[in-house]
């Protein structure tokens, strides 16, 4: 057993849990943050995206213990006082998701898009996104989102 | 009041969705639950000689094991074909059982042998390991073309074929094709998929020792639908001690129709270790064993005159049901396939034949389409084939035979009620500037690229219903569906409904309709679904039926609301009934103009009196309370119908294909929500295009699957598309009152011939298969550069 101490969408969280927790295990399991999604285990889907210290990483390949003292954001984490984060917006606005299961994992891998590059075209959107599987969109709506977004980030 | 139908309003869910606080059944934990893990064949065929069970029962944590012995001891009924399809002597089809647990055979690597409950589910896992089965392994039947010829693998299934279909009439396409001046031929290999919806199967149980009742969370398309079938042909529970709730399901494209082992099992041991049941699939679980899609090899011929006109149509197809026969299996290759063999054309004659064989693979269902993908590939390769023999423009020979009356009845099937095909063309043609063509052509040439078009015009069957149409085919339960609207004292609403959201936006497209209806703002208005408890009964969300089907009987629903709440208003105002008019959510007493809002006499409904006077605002015959259900059984399938056009570039030094330009005209009848038709026609097309060029579901030799990972199986993602350019034409349907027409699976249908239509153009006219893969095509440059050479 290992203690993970970790802020989580700015709350300090300690918890006791075996060596090999998943950093997607800790959050879904331990902390009940169930908004982060485990969509194949093998890193491929990116439904697991959450930020650790701002970069944008898949879950359900790092250990909880191996970002002991980081800072993670969820999808839980990005509206603030009620208000939905511009990207939400957008993807609401655009119909950027349909069943929304890959959707947590998008939105954030997308807010680290803004953060790396203000204004970018539809093809470094869409390859950026390459690590994140949508069956239900046909990623259409989704680039449409991030360019809403762009404008008001 | 501006009408809400037709509004590109935003949706309801995504609020909760985009927040992380959507409730997918993984996010379900009930408060001393032990966790499910299953020992799976890892053989494709074998005798299960004994199963040891004794080390993983000692196994730290581990709650309990059981094997298909108990599960048949049990006398826990197995999974079940839903349609009944018999072969062109009469004979009705062979289906074996499917036990929830193998006993005595495994028929498919994955399938469930044992399982094994314990307090975490690591542990779970371990003890997994610890079960010892004993295998005898035997020969496996991969290849559904050699599988006629192959060992039986099941008793009492003679050269492992359900049935030997045949719809239409042979001697007139006999007649047909001896008056033909050319006989196109193709022979198709239409590729098996894995669905891939992005959340995994996944269930938790929980069984109540008080009340002896079960609540099943699960990952359905249908929840009723699973109670049904759990109940009356597992013997799980009776229905009223079962409760299905499907919460928030993270799509399904068919592979959630199904009622699956894990399901079953689950709830059956719930009961027996009296704690709740926690099971989520790993990726490579649903690989293995969610139901797979397609998988056909065909044979088809159209007989043409020099002209260009279509005489006559047959296909000669195997289809593969995988190891057993499933929900939808039995009915996707033939009364959703043949039916739709003909296309968007007049052909006099015509006929469709399916032998469906068992294989030692998953079980192949309904994926997106169901059927129509696959006739829709056959039929429209034959025409682009037809019109590059013939040396006709591919539109131009389209044209010729499209229908130009309306109802249109076909030669095997449908009559289809409403349709415009020369109009959706023509906009095709026009949005992707199709005369434009050879210039572009001409500059990728000189760019050393090979670029190419293709067409494919479409109509499919969905809005699936109406019962007494499907039980005649052999359909196990009527095709109806349910809502009902409760108008809550305090003016909100309810709408239950029988549909299922997994994705298509019910929250939103049904509050709209039922908004119009009513006269009240959608705000004020939930719809619900997926819970056995709350909504009355339902079937079901699959082959587009949803808003055809469901969202008419909420129409319906809501009419009944109206005409009771107009009967109560009459009394209210003292006036008659044939006075009052409703609008805008007003009753209104015409010559007096005194009024009473719809909000004001679902309060009276509920409070009929008032203090100090003897008075009630029901009349005579009616009965407090405003609530109304409608079950809606439509009079016909509805027909959507388009033509999409796609040009690809190839490079010839990489055989990597390209999708340069997609424009889609769809026909969907009167649309809800634009924007999100928009995303159902996206999505769609990305799945076509994905079975296109990418997606391949691959056995070896020995019923291994060797893509059961993201990082075997192509799942295409954002920088495989280009931007999709969509285009609508209207003919309302006429078998439902809002002129609706289903629109969820057009994009999957009409998308692989067409892309395939425009790879095989840009090389030439040399067939190949799909998936079109850059090692695939970058061989067919070579051969096409070797015959170039020849010729010159």
């Amino acid at each position: 057993m290992t203690k993970v101490t970790l802020e989580v969408n700015g709350k300090k969280v300690s918890k006791e849990v075996p060596d090999h927790t998943l950093l997607s295990v800790f959050l879904r399991d331990n902390l009940n943050l169930t908004g982060t999604h485990v969509g194949c285990d093998t890193s491929q889907c990116g439904a697991c995206v959450v930020h650790v210290n701002g970069k944008s990483i898949k879950s359900c390949s790092t250990l909880a213990a191996d970002v002991e003292g980081s800072k993670v954001t969820t999808i839980e984490g990005l509206a603030k006082d009620g208000k939905l984060h511009p990207m939400q917006a957008a993807f609401k606005k655009t119909h950027g998701l349909q069943c929304g299961y890959c959707t947590p994992g998008m939105v954030m891998s997308a807010v680290d898009l803004l953060q790396t590059k203000k204004n970018p075209s539809d093809q470094e959107i869409r390859e950026w996104l390459e690590g994140n599987i949508c069956r239900c969109t046909g990623y259409q709506n989704i680039v449409a989102a991030v360019k809403e977004a762009a404008t008001k980030m | 009041m501006a009408s809400l139908v037709g509004s590109r309003v935003e949706r309801k869910e995504d609020t909760r969705f985009l927040q992380g606080k959507g409730r997918y059944t993984a996010d379900i934990n009930i408060a001393n639950q032990t966790y499910a893990v299953f020992v799976r064949s890892p053989h494709a065929r074998a005798k299960i000689k004994s199963v040891d069970t004794s080390k993983a029962l000692k196994s730290s944590g581990v709650v309990g094991v059981l094997t298909g012995k108990e599960i048949a001891e049990d006398k826990i009924g197995g999974l079940i074909a839903g349609w009944a399809i018999r072969s062109e002597d009469g004979s009705e089809m062979k289906v074996p059982a499917n036990p929830p647990l193998a006993k005595d055979v495994a028929n498919f690597v994955g399938e469930p042998v044992a399982v094994v409950f314990a307090e975490t589910l690591d542990e779970a896992k371990e003890g997994a390991e610890k079960v010892k089965v004993d295998y005898k392994v035997l020969k496996a039947v991969v290849d559904p073309a050699e599988a006629m010829k192959s060992d039986a693998i099941h008793d009492g299934v003679d050269k492992n074929l359900c049935y030997d279909w045949l719809l239409g009439d042979r001697k007139a396409v006999d007649e047909a094709f001896a008056k033909a001046d050319k006989i196109i031929k193709v022979d198709l290999i239409n590729n098996r998929l894995v669905p891939n919806a992005m959340e995994p199967r996944a269930c938790v149980v929980d069984y109540n020792t008080a009340s002896e009742e079960i609540t099943l969370y699960t990952t359905s398309q249908n929840p009723h639908l699973s109670r049904l079938v759990m109940s009356a042909f597992g013997g799980v529970a009776p229905e009223n001690k079962l409760r299905v709730v499907a919460p928030d399901v993270g799509g399904g494209f068919g592979s959630k129709i199904n009622v699956y082992n894990e399901e079953i099992v689950c709830s059956w041991a719930s009961k027996k270790i009296e704690r709740p049941i926690k099971w989520v699939a790993e990726r490579t679980e649903s690989f293995l064993t969610d139901t797979h899609g397609r998988d056909h090899v065909t044979h088809a011929e159209l007989a043409v005159t020099n002209d260009g006109k279509f005489l006559g149509f047959k296909n000669e197809t195997i289809a593969n049901l995988g190891a057993y026969a499933r929900v939808f299996g039995t009915v996707t290759p033939t009364y959703l396939f043949g039916p739709c063999a003909t296309g968007v054309y007049v052909i006099p004659a015509a006929y469709s034949n399916v032998k469906a064989v068992y294989t030692n693979t998953a079980p192949v269902d309904a994926y997106r389409g169901a059927g129509r993908p696959e006739a829709t590939y056959t039929i429209e390769r034959l025409v682009e084939k037809a019109a590059m023999e013939l040396g006709i423009d591919k539109t131009e020979i389209r044209m010729k035979n499209f229908p130009t009356q309306f109802p249109f009845k076909q030669t095997l099937v449908h009559t289809v009620d409403s349709g415009d095909y020369v109009a959706g063309l023509e906009k095709a043609k026009q949005m992707a500037d199709y005369k434009g063509f050879e210039a572009r052509r001409k500059k990728s040439e000189a760019n050393g690229k090979l670029r190419g078009i293709g067409v494919s015009s479409y109509f499919e069957a969905c809005g699936i219903a109406p019962s007494a149409a499907v039980m005649s085919l052999g359909c196990g339960v009527g095709l109806w569906e349910s809502a009902e609207v409760r108008f809550n004292p305090t003016g909100q609403i309810s709408v239950f409904t029988g549909a299922h959201s997994h994705g298509q936006s019910h929250d939103t497209t049904f509050a709209q309709i039922a908004a119009d209806e009513l006269g009240v703002p959608m705000e004020n208005i939930d719809v619900v679904h997926g819970d056995t408890d709350k909504g009355t009964f339902g079937m079901g969300t699959y082959g587009s039926r949803s808003l055809t089907v469901g969202g008419i009987a909420i129409v319906n629903a809501c009419k009944k609301i109206v005409a009771k709440g107009k009967r109560v208003a009459a009394k209210m105002l003292e006036v008659n009934e044939d006075e009052i008019e409703f609008k805008d959510g007003e009753f209104v007493a015409l010559k007096s103009n005194k009024k009473k809002t719809i909000g004001e006499v679902a309060f009276a409904c509920y409070l009929p009196g008032q203090r100090d006077e003897m008075k009630s605002p029901i009349p005579e015959g009616d009965e407090p309370g405003l609530i109304e259900s409608s079950f809606f059984d439509p009079a016909n399938f509805s027909f959507p119908a388009g033509s999409h056009i796609c040009e690809v570039e190839i490079d010839p030094d990489t055989g990597n294909v390209k999708v340069e330009k997609y424009t889609a005209v769809d026909d969907f009848g009167r649309i809800v929500n634009p924007m999100i038709v928009e995303g159902q026609v996206h999505g769609g097309i990305a799945q076509g295009i994905g079975q296109a060029l990418h997606e391949n579901t691959q056995y070896d030799e020995t019923g291994q699957l060797m893509t059961a990972s993201y990082m075997d199986y192509t799942m295409p993602r954002a920088d495989n598309f280009p931007e999709f350019n969509l285009g609508f034409t209207c003919t309302h349907a006429t078998s439902n009152p809002l002129g609706v027409k289903g629109c969820g699976e057009a994009g999957a249908i009409a998308s692989p011939p067409t892309v395939m239509n425009a790879v095989i153009d840009a090389l030439g006219g040399q067939e190949i298969s799909m998936p079109a893969t850059a090692e695939k095509v970058w061989k067919a440059c070579k051969a096409m550069k070797k015959s170039n050479a020849k010729a010159a």
